[in-house]
């Protein structure tokens, strides 16, 4: 038994992992404030703190960029790589254009778009005090923090125990962040209900099928499971068990059907800044993980998951793009795009296409597919939902479709900027949609799988419809007469660089894609 | 020692507390169902590390405590905001977001 207890001090690559704990002590900082700082000062140290951990994570990530630096640290538990190094890069980014819109406060006159005090019984006098005497949970930009150092690791895991931890460590704090809207407080309660009670149902599915992996390979690591796979010594159903649950978790966050139906009422129900954050940088990260446990672990197993995973594509981009017709609001809508969205881009995961099975060096695969289409996906979200904080009426927004008819007339730079990302959400050149789809249908097709890109282009026409519905109903329509207030408030500048680099972006990398496309393939190789 | 019956035995609690979490309406008990998922996959852990003779699973249903811990203090917040706003924790209730 002594063997067993003897612990070896384990090596950690500091400076490699430099992003995640970066943020990870920024958050910590974040929570120092306040407790330490007084009141007036609070929102102040918390945006300087917050931005200046990003930005040095950013910094520190590109000191550290290229295949010399990548390797698998922390005792084999992480795994430092191209496709990591590009998706912390892409979370990273996306993340500080995401705070810039928590941090808005000219939209609502002076006011942030979280509630004064989460405790306060919705209309209650405490509330209304706490309202008038400028009270604010400034906690926001901590919760941000803690969830994207767990966003950072969770692609980057490379074991089933820290992807387990990590996965926490980002759902937690998105729980809390999608209760706190300052306006429809009710709806925002219900949101953070539904979504952490599904969301720890489904991180209790993920550990079951990690305790069968763990069972048939007997370590968590997915070098280990991978090999155990190549040289069965246990009962196949463990294995097949364990793995369809591990993806059930996965697809979840992803919001993947038959597992999205959080997704519209969660988007709906959040604080905007929120729903945008988790729309973007919670599918990054649950894409990281999806593409690193198929391709690593589950690598042998590619025929048994490939079918399904294209069946569940089909389901997504099927139902996302259906429903989507039907949505009333504009959060809905957008929030049935992002799971049409999740099908587009698990097309890539089905082809398979890496080196491994056959990608020749130099062209692109999956990994730099997924990684342009969700650059293209990001900067259109955050510039969308930037556009949907914008349009308000007398209590907050005004996010019934109803009340966007006629914008254009009255707004044209902020509708045409909309009609932009919505033609880059639908993939229509020369915006950045259009490549990043073919990337990714690219990909699939070269893994073998023409049927379903066929499928998938037919349902981007579909998207197509409810994208320009949009279009329409801003610049075609007459204001229903019944709406009441909608006007357009004058943003700060936060969301106006949101709103300005999400629309130049769109149309930069729909024009010269070959930058970043680049990038992206010049990381795309997993190491195990 | 014959590893299955624990297996089997984990394999029930887990379905309990999915049963558990689709019947029941009261988002407390709902929130234990999930607790006893999450202590079933503990049981799994415990018994495949004694199988394989690692300490990994053991290591692994430390964590799963922690977890559970942090889960019960940001539910409970929730489910406390929930009761204070409506007085009720019905799950039924929340049906305000819909088409």
């Amino acid at each position: 038994m002594t063997t067993l207890l003897e612990i070896a001090a384990p090596t950690i690559e500091y400076r490699l992992l430099g992003p995640v704990l970066i943020v990870f002590v920024g958050a910590c900082l974040g929570v120092l404030i306040e407790a330490l700082v007084p009141r007036q000062w609070r929102d102040e140290g918390q945006m300087i703190v917050t931005v200046m951990s990003l930005v040095a994570s950013i910094v520190v990530l590109w000191r550290t960029w290229g295949p010399g630096w990548r390797t698998v640290g922390a005792m084999g538990a992480v795994s430092i790589d191209g496709p990591t190094q590009i998706i912390w890069l892409l979370i990273l980014v996306f993340s500080l254009l995401a705070t810039l819109l928590f941090a808005e406060r000219k939209l609502g006159g002076g006011v942030t778009s979280f509630t004064p005090m989460a405790a306060a019984v919705p209309n209650s006098t405490l509330e209304r005090d706490a309202a008038a005497a400028r009270v604010e949970h400034t906690e926001v930009f901590p919760l941000l923090l803690f969830a994207v150092s767990g966003m950072l690791l969770f692609p980057a895991a490379n074991d089933l125990l820290l992807m387990f931890v990590a996965l926490e460590i980002f759902s937690l704090p998105l729980y809390l962040l999608s209760g706190l809207a300052r306006y429809r407080r009710l709806l925002s309660h219900e949101a953070a209900l539904k979504y952490f009670l599904l969301g720890s149902l489904s991180s209790a599915i993920f550990l079951f099928g990690a305790a069968l992996l763990y069972g048939y390979s007997g370590s968590f690591s997915f070098a280990v499971i991978d090999a155990a796979i190549a040289a069965p010594s246990q009962s196949d159903a463990l294995v097949v068990t364990g793995m369809v649950l591990v993806l059930v978790g996965l697809l979840f966050k992803l919001g993947a059907v038959p597992f999205h139906s959080w997704t519209p009422d969660v988007y709906q129900g959040a604080p905007t800044p929120v729903t945008a954050f988790m729309a973007v940088c919670t599918k990054l990260a649950a894409i990281g993980a999806l593409v690193r446990i198929a391709f690593v672990a589950f690598g042998g197993l590619r025929w048994e998951w490939q079918p399904v995973v294209a069946g569940i594509a089909i389901l997504t981009m099927l139902v996302g793009s259906v429903l989507a017709i039907v949505a009333k609001d504009i959060k809905r809508l957008l929030a049935y795009s992002s799971i049409a969205h999740a099908g587009f881009i698990l097309t890539a995961v089905v082809g398979a296409s890496t080196p491994e099975s056959g990608l020749p060096v130099g062209q692109i695969g999956s990994i730099a597919g997924i990684a342009f289409y969700m650059t293209a996906y990001g900067f259109a979200t955050l510039g969308a939902f930037g556009i949907v904080t914008m349009v308000r009426g007398a209590a907050g927004e005004r996010n019934d479709l109803v009340a966007w008819q006629g914008l254009g007339k009255k707004h044209p730079w902020i509708a045409s900027a909309m009609t932009l990302f919505m033609l880059s959400f639908a993939g229509i050149p020369p915006t950045a949609g259009f490549i990043g789809k073919w990337a990714v249908f690219s990909a699939a097709w070269r893994g073998g799988y023409w049927w379903l890109v066929l499928v998938a282009v037919l349902m981007s026409l579909v998207a197509a419809y409810f994208y320009l519905r949009v279009v329409v109903a801003m610049f075609f329509s007459e204001p229903d007469p019944e709406v009441g207030d909608v006007h357009v408030a004058v943003p700060g500048i936060g969301t106006t660089i949101v709103v300005a680099t999400g629309a130049v972006m769109s149309v930069v990398l729909g024009i010269v894609p070959g930058w970043v496309l680049d990038l992206a393939t010049s990381a795309s190789q997993l190491l195990r | 020692m014959n590893p299955s019956y624990y297996v089997i035995l984990a394999a029930i609690l887990f379905t309990i507390g999915i049963v558990g979490f689709l019947v029941r309406k009261n988002a407390l008990v709902v929130f234990m169902s999930v607790e006893l998922m999450l202590n079933s996959c503990n049981l799994l852990f415990v018994t495949f590390s004694r199988v394989w003779g690692n300490l990994a699973g053991q290591a692994m249903s430390f964590f799963v405590m922690v977890v559970a811990a942090a889960e019960v203090v940001v539910g409970l917040s929730i489910i406390v905001m929930i009761y204070r706003a409506r007085r009720s924790a019905s799950v039924d209730n929340a049906s305000l977001l819909k088409f």
